[in-house]
């Protein structure tokens, strides 16, 4: 039996592996195919490590497994280490992640078919380099090895989003991307820094040890989570820094799915269940994840009923979950939290696989210019139906019970106004999702072309997918409902309830054209003209970036050079204009000169006359 | 007679010299004003000579006159070089070294 | 004597010297093989630094590698050197960046010879002044680094276009900024003026201490009068400050580094700058620890001005070379908020960003001149879309970029995330606000300018069409330095275990530690 750590370090060091070859052996990355299945195969190593774990975990006697070396030397033992951290949660969300990975990896050999080999080369460098940091963010053992492949994973997030840096939007997206999501770990930067000051050490063990003994002082620790909570808010697109998330869209699709949907996205909520005893520590800032969770989810929600791009929406259907989850997180039902991440982990990539392949053999991402897609795309209508039954929490898919387990922890947590946004919010995904899958597949319109159905390396991750999907609902349905649906009976009647009424309301909007959607519109006209700006926070941020920080370097740009190094340049010009003035006493003629020697020596004669 | 009158001679003819030195446009009367603060000199040397009793002086004084000549000698030879050059000796017009 | 008997560090600071007399009465009229001699010489330099980094006796600490020999007696100057954990990874630095900046230099093609000769001459004083433990040796080495620069930017130098504005515009107009010859001019003046406050603190440290000897070992167990460290301790930090680049001391460095060509432009923001903040630390801080106390607060105030207003000017420009110039400005603010922190990991960070600046700044710099060279512009807007013509060009930026902003896995993050530690323990907790946030805004500009030069569909203008990428000689100046800077990245601990046995015993002398 090969034990906990190996394995880790072997699903931790396989994509590494292949990042490095790729990096430094050119001809194999420009190979293309070959730099992809290199890098294919290594995650698929990796899957297997992280099966292997997971089912052997946890072994008699330890329910964790940490392994750490010096990373920051200093006097007296290390400053930081470095290691990886197993546990059950671990466990899991390492499984998650190395399968989606490997599913979307595999996908995009399908999908990016097209590309030169050279940009195939680089997309698979960078979903190794993905794969290495998000699994060593899964297993990170401190919060400053966390932060560290935090950066990581952002870093590949914004090289994926700006593959086709061709494209000015998706050079702007990436960018954007970036910006706001370093905004957020400013927070977590400063929270790990005040963090070290306050306890002495990153490390979670040390840190979940002292609090455990209450000798973790508590003076402003507050303040430390929830700059700490501030990096979750930027990476897990939480309001009010979701803005990057939709424009992020403009990335090739399976990496929406894998860094945008399933995984890096979720890392905000991995970060918070990781280091929840320490928010045990602080409910204030809890309670006040729960509320900007449920804000988030009722925000994102709204903005998704207004798009057209049907990766858009399933962007903001992501911000809507990811709310929901945070929101679970707030009010204590951390375990709901976590178990939502991985069902949406599975459904949203399957939802953007599906999505990736209608785009694909539609060529646009405008859900107006589809229609009756399902006769010619039926196996990618149907896991996309398997996805969005899944999301909007209809049983027995997966995200019925992980949807159902955060109501009842919501409302046992006694967050009653954030209860009821959650509430609506089934509604309104209910209605989105439902809004996409009816234009694009059923309702009348044209696609141009002939779309047809992907081929098997495609179709393969896409059918996984649906199949764990369905699958781990099955599970919990035969199995009983799963463990954390402890609240009152009245929750799953409520939220299956609101989720049919949104399907219906849909299927009378888009299919039936019962109900005009342009009458809909008019009636919360104010809602919806804001939902179309985005609730213009776009537009704010937009007017921060131009108007405070770049007019701001303009300032100082102007006062750096005409004034402070004016300063300079008139010293500069005051000396010369000086020297002008002098030299003038420098006539040319011997004779003024032979003046100056004369009346010198008449001075020095008299000076020595009267001493 | 002392050595007063000898030292006043010398500090006039020394005075002369320069007052000719500072005043003539001239390259030649400048090089003549010259010739009279050396020999302004000169006066003073041979007649501390003899105050003193010292013959160091007489023979700095022959030294003297020898160089005088070879310096009059260059000066004149500068002189020259300048007038074929500029076609002119006047002495406000050689300006060369203005700042 | 040395390392085993062989007088090692002087090996590395003569190398180039010797290279530099080899060129100039051999090679003259062979282009190439000045290169080669030039390659040589530093490629013995950096060599033996290796060397020494790895024989460095960390359990031993202190100097090591001593070598003496008394050069005048009389008034106690000997030729007295030797490297503890500091010089050595200044010493590292000076010969990564100088053998990378020969091979990006390659294509220099007037008087390659006399050029070649200067560079070296001036890498001769640099590495002096790293390994000089008599202080008027140090002076001596400092000159010689400070003096051929002169030459090489009044010579090779390019010129920008600074339009004269606002109320000083005729004193800008007056003295011709943009031009070389401005630039050369104003940098030698700046630093011969700190070089003066200099010379004027190392002799008042020379009589205070009896002058009798010159030698730092000496000094550094004298105890001088607080009133005379307190002001000699203020002329240390006027006179390197202005070469580290302080705030507002600094605007030599964007004129100056933007005019320089590429291998000096190195050289200088990578190497240069750092010996300022290195004789602020050994001499400041190492010979004056009372007159440190004094001025700490002042220091750590200017270093985040430094970090903020470099920011925020870098962000302004237009033209690619003084955005990399004022991004130096505002990464010396890391250095010396560092140092000014007084903790441990402040210093360590202090250090170990002289280190990882050097090697990132120069890694821009020598991108920007291969820029320059097949773009012929440096204007930030007129470029666009290089992404396609030269890719490993971009990705060099971009590994540059991504640790100037601080990215993990880069050096620049060890260097900032230590800084920001010791800010925070440091008896004025709020420079940690100013630090954090300048890495923001150097997120903001450096992703800008890389999206502006790199991304986005080809430029309309038809002037930049088909241009080629790094080739040959150059790649070996990209590979090193990336390389450095991910390896330092990913295992700090190579650089901060030897800091690590220099800072301790300076935190110990300042009362700091334990």
């Amino acid at each position: 039996m090969i034990d906990a750590g190996t394995l880790a370090l072997a699903a931790l060091g396989l994509p590494f592996g292949a990042f490095v070859l790729l990096a430094v052996v050119a001809p194999l990355r420009r190979a293309g195919r070959a730099a992809g299945a290199l890098s294919v195969a290594a995650v698929g190593g990796s899957l297997l490590a992280a099966l292997i774990l997971w089912r052997t975990f946890p072994e008699a006697g330890a329910d964790t497994v940490e392994l750490a070396w010096s990373w920051l030397p200093a006097e007296g033992g290390a400053l930081a280490t470095v290691g990886v951290l197993v546990d059950s949660v671990a466990a899991v969300m390492l499984v998650l992640v190395a399968l989606v990975s490997f599913l979307v990896q595999l996908y995009s050999l399908g999908y990016l078919e097209d590309e030169t080999a050279p940009a195939l080369g680089r997309y698979f460098a960078y979903h190794s380099l993905f794969a290495f940091s998000m699994i060593g963010l899964v297993l990170a053992s401190n919060f400053l090895q966390m932060f560290i492949f935090w950066e990581l994973v952002g870093l590949c997030s914004y090289l994926l989003i700006g593959f086709w840096y061709a494209k000015p939007e998706a050079a702007r997206a990436a960018v954007k991307a970036f910006w706001v999501t370093k905004a957020g770990d400013l927070g977590f930067i400063l929270g790990i820094v005040l963090l070290w000051a306050q306890a002495g050490t990153f490390g979670f063990s040390e840190l979940f040890k002292m609090a455990d003994d209450k000798t973790l002082p508590l003076g402003g620790l507050s303040l430390i989570m929830f700059l700490i909570y501030l990096g979750a808010v930027g990476k897990s697109a939480q309001f009010p820094l979701h803005v990057w998330l939709p424009d992020a869209m403009e990335g090739p699709t399976p990496v929406s799915a894998l860094i945008h949907a399933a995984t890096m996205v979720a890392a905000g909520v991995y970060l918070v269940t990781r280091a929840y005893p320490l928010f045990l520590q602080t409910p204030d800032v809890l309670v006040l994840i729960g509320w900007v969770g449920a804000f988030s989810a009722l925000l994102a929600a709204t903005l998704g009923l207004v798009q057209a791009d049907i990766k858009r929406v399933l962007a903001y259907s992501t911000v809507s979950q990811l709310g929901y989850m945070m929101a679970a997180l707030g009010a204590g039902a951390v375990g709901a939290g976590f178990f939502h991440l991985l069902t949406h982990g599975l459904f949203k990539a399957l939802l953007f696989l599906g999505a990736g392949a209608v785009i694909h053999a539609v060529g646009t991402n405008d859900i107006w210019k589809m229609g009756r897609l399902f006769g010619a795309m039926p196996q990618t209508g149907i896991v996309f139906l398997v996805g969005t039954l899944a999301l909007a929490g209809i049983w027995p898919f997966a995200g019925f019970f992980s949807k159902d387990a955060i109501l009842a922890g919501v409302w046992e947590g006694g967050l009653t106004v954030p209860f009821l946004m959650l509430a609506l919010t089934v509604f309104l995904t209910a209605f989105y999702m439902f809004r996409v899958v009816f234009v694009v597949f059923f309702a009348t319109g044209h696609a141009e072309g002939h779309p047809h159905d992907p081929p098997l390396v495609m179709g393969g991750p896409l059918w996984t997918l649906a199949g764990l999907t369905a699958g781990v609902g099955i599970l919990f349905a035969v199995g009983g409902g799963g463990e954390e649906a402890h609240g009152p009976s009245w929750i799953s009647p409520l939220s299956l309830g609101l989720a049919l009424a949104g399907i219906a309301f849909a299927w009378l909007t888009y299919q039936r054209r019962a109900v005009s959607a342009e009458m809909l519109a008019r009636r919360v006209r104010p809602l919806y003209v804001a939902a179309l700006r985005k609730f213009w926070l776009d537009d704010l941020y937009g007017g921060i970036y131009r108007g405070v920080i770049l007019g701001l370097s303009w300032v100082v740009g102007w006062v750096d050079r005409y004034l402070v190094d004016g300063l300079v340049n008139l010293a500069s010009a005051w000396t010369m204009r000086g020297g002008d003035r002098l030299r003038r006493i420098q006539t040319g003629r011997a004779q003024d000169y032979l003046y100056g020697v004369a009346f010198g020596l008449l001075l020095v004669i008299v000076w020595s006359y009267w001493h | 007679m002392g050595l007063q009158p000898y030292l006043i001679l010398a500090a006039v003819l020394f005075c002369i010299g320069l007052f000719g030195v500072l005043t003539r446009r001239n390259a030649i009367g400048i090089l003549l004003g010259i010739e009279l603060m050396l020999n302004a000199v000169n006066v003073n040397l041979v007649a501390i000579a003899r105050y003193a009793a010292d013959p160091a002086g007489l023979v700095f004084t022959l030294f003297t006159i020898s160089i005088t000549v070879a310096e009059v000698a260059v000066g004149l030879a500068i002189v020259i070089l300048i007038f074929r050059v500029r076609r002119t000796v006047e002495a406000d017009h050689l300006n060369l070294l203005k700042g | 004597m040395g390392l085993n008997g062989v007088p090692i560090l002087t090996l590395i600071t003569w190398a180039p010297f010797a290279g530099a007399v080899l060129i100039m009465f051999t090679a003259r009229h062979h282009p190439l093989a000045v290169r080669l001699i030039a390659a040589v010489a530093t490629g013995i330099s950096l060599l033996l630094s290796v060397v020494v980094y790895v024989a460095y006796d960390a359990d031993a600490a202190g100097f090591q590698f001593y070598e003496k020999v008394a050069l005048v007696p009389l008034l106690g100057i000997s030729y007295e050197i030797g490297a503890d954990g500091i010089s050595l990874v200044l010493v590292l630095l000076t010969a990564i960046i100088i053998f990378s900046g020969v091979f990006a230099s390659w294509t220099v093609a007037t008087r390659s010879q006399e050029f070649y000769a200067l560079l070296l001459t001036l890498v001769t004083g640099v590495f002096g002044v790293f390994v000089s433990l008599d202080l008027f040796l140090f002076f001596l080495f400092y000159e010689l680094a400070v003096l051929p620069m002169y030459l090489l930017i009044g010579i090779w130098g390019t010129s920008a276009q600074i339009r004269p504005r606002g109320i000083f515009g005729w004193a800008i107009r007056e003295t011709g900024v943009g031009s070389k010859e401005y630039a050369a001019m104003k940098l030698t003046l700046y630093l011969l003026l700190g070089s003066a406050f200099i010379l004027v603190g190392i002799l008042a440290l020379y009589m205070a201490a009896g002058g009798s000897s010159f030698s730092f070992l000496e000094m550094e167990g004298a105890a001088f009068d607080p009133v005379v460290q307190r002001w000699v301790f203020l002329l240390f930090y006027g006179g390197f400050g202005v070469l580290a680049g302080i705030w507002p001391l600094h605007t030599w460095s964007p004129d100056g580094h933007s005019s320089a060509p590429t291998a000096v432009s190195m050289l200088h923001a990578g190497v240069l700058m750092k010996l300022g903040a290195y004789g602020i630390v050994r001499l400041g801080m190492g010979l004056l620890p009372e007159g440190t106390h004094d001025w700490v607060a002042l220091i750590g105030t200017i270093a985040t001005i430094n970090i903020i207003y470099g920011a925020l000017s870098a962000m302004a420009q237009t033209d690619l070379k003084y955005v990399i110039a004022y991004s130096s400005v505002s990464h010396m603010g890391i250095v010396l908020l560092g140092a000014a922190t007084l903790t441990e990991a402040g210093l360590n960070g202090s250090v170990f960003q002289m280190f990882a600046h050097g090697i990132m700044t120069g890694l821009f710099f020598a991108l920007v001149g291969l820029v320059y060279e097949k773009a012929h512009s440096r204007e930030i807007f007129r470029m666009g879309g290089f992404g396609r013509m030269m890719p490993g060009i971009a990705t060099a930026f971009t590994v540059g970029g991504l640790s100037s902003l601080g990215l993990p896995a880069t050096a620049g993050f060890v260097a900032e995330f230590l800084t920001f530690l010791g800010a925070w323990r440091s008896t004025h907790s709020w420079w940690l606000f100013p630090a954090v946030a300048g890495t923001f805004l150097t997120a903001v500009y450096v992703l800008r300018v890389v999206k502006q030069i790199f991304w986005g569909p080809a430029p309309l203008h038809g002037e930049f069409h088909d241009l080629p990428d790094a080739k040959g000689p150059e790649w070996v100046a990209l590979v090193l330095l990336m390389f450095v800077i991910v390896l330092f990245g990913m295992v700090p601990g190579l650089a901060i275990g030897p800091i690590d046995t220099a800072t301790l015993p300076l935190l110990t002398r300042l009362g700091a530690w334990p």
